[in-house]
């Protein structure tokens, strides 16, 4: 009796929180668009879910992969990041945001003659950490840099 | 249609450095107008770079690249006077290609 209530109170919460965070524009069922690549990736919202979406269940820790960005980015709504492996064959290149409400910004599959190294602007909403994954041999390898951010670039 | 993008493909030591500048509005989904209601997503969902008609980089992108993209990448083995095209694809379904000449 107790146990079965104390479920029905979980599932509750459950629900709210779900509802609560719709409803605050965390989480946007509208956002969800139709996509060639694995839309599941890009929606998202945890670490786990990202990479399992992607593949890959449990990369591993490589040095090997260079992560260029500012220690403090001052402006949340662009901050430029590159990307460089010197793994070899390295086949794709993911950059996850861990503190973005979804944490993926971009993958980019290395075809033929392209070298692993690529850039772009992101836009972060707060101070997080800054994931690229490599693919490389079949294999996934990851590694991180932390980047402050002093003013947000998600939202308004 | 949208805006032309700005390709620069510079050739040096046989590596060619090909930096792209896209006009896109790249809207998060995450901000919301005067009215309080939610700016739906809009944003390049694709981008595929080819060299002389063969695909060297597929990009796949969600809402959190900057608005008005910037990407390079790096070519082996491409040269002054080879052709660089990239072309983008948003989830509006909005595209553009664009073509430009290494130097």
């Amino acid at each position: 009796m107790n146990r079965s209530r104390r479920q029905t109170l979980q599932a509750a919460g459950g629900v709210g929180l779900y509802g609560a965070l719709v409803a605050i524009g965390l989480l946007n069922p509208a956002t969800v668009s139709a996509q060639a690549f694995d839309a599941a990736a890009f929606n998202a919202k945890t670490l786990a879910d990202t990479l399992k979406a992607l593949g890959a269940a449990s990369p591993t820790e490589s040095k090997d992969i260079v992560i260029t960005a500012p220690d403090i980015a001052e402006n949340g709504a662009v901050v430029p990041v590159s990307v460089k492996s010197n793994l070899a064959k390295t086949t794709q290149i993911s950059l996850l945001v861990d503190k973005n409400p979804n944490l993926l910004a971009g993958t980019y599959d290395i075809l033929a003659a392209a070298e692993p190294d690529v850039s772009m602007r992101i836009k972060m909403g707060q101070s997080s950490d800054v994931m690229a994954l490599v693919k490389a041999d079949g294999k996934y390898y990851m590694t991180k840099k932390e980047v402050k951010v002093t003013l947000g670039g998600c939202g308004g | 249609m949208a805006d032309p993008m700005k390709i620069r493909a510079t050739a040096k030591d046989g590596v060619v450095d090909v930096r792209v500048l896209m006009a896109h509005e790249m809207e998060s989904g995450q901000r919301k107008d005067a009215a309080g209601k939610l700016i739906p997503a809009w944003h390049i969902s694709e981008v595929t770079a080819a060299l002389n008609g063969t695909p060297v980089l597929k990009a796949y992108w969600g809402p959190a690249i900057s608005k008005n993209p910037y990407l390079s990448f790096k070519v082996k083995g491409a040269k002054a006077g080879d052709k660089i095209s990239v072309s983008w694809v948003d989830n509006k379904g909005d595209k553009r290609t664009d073509e430009a000449t290494v130097s």
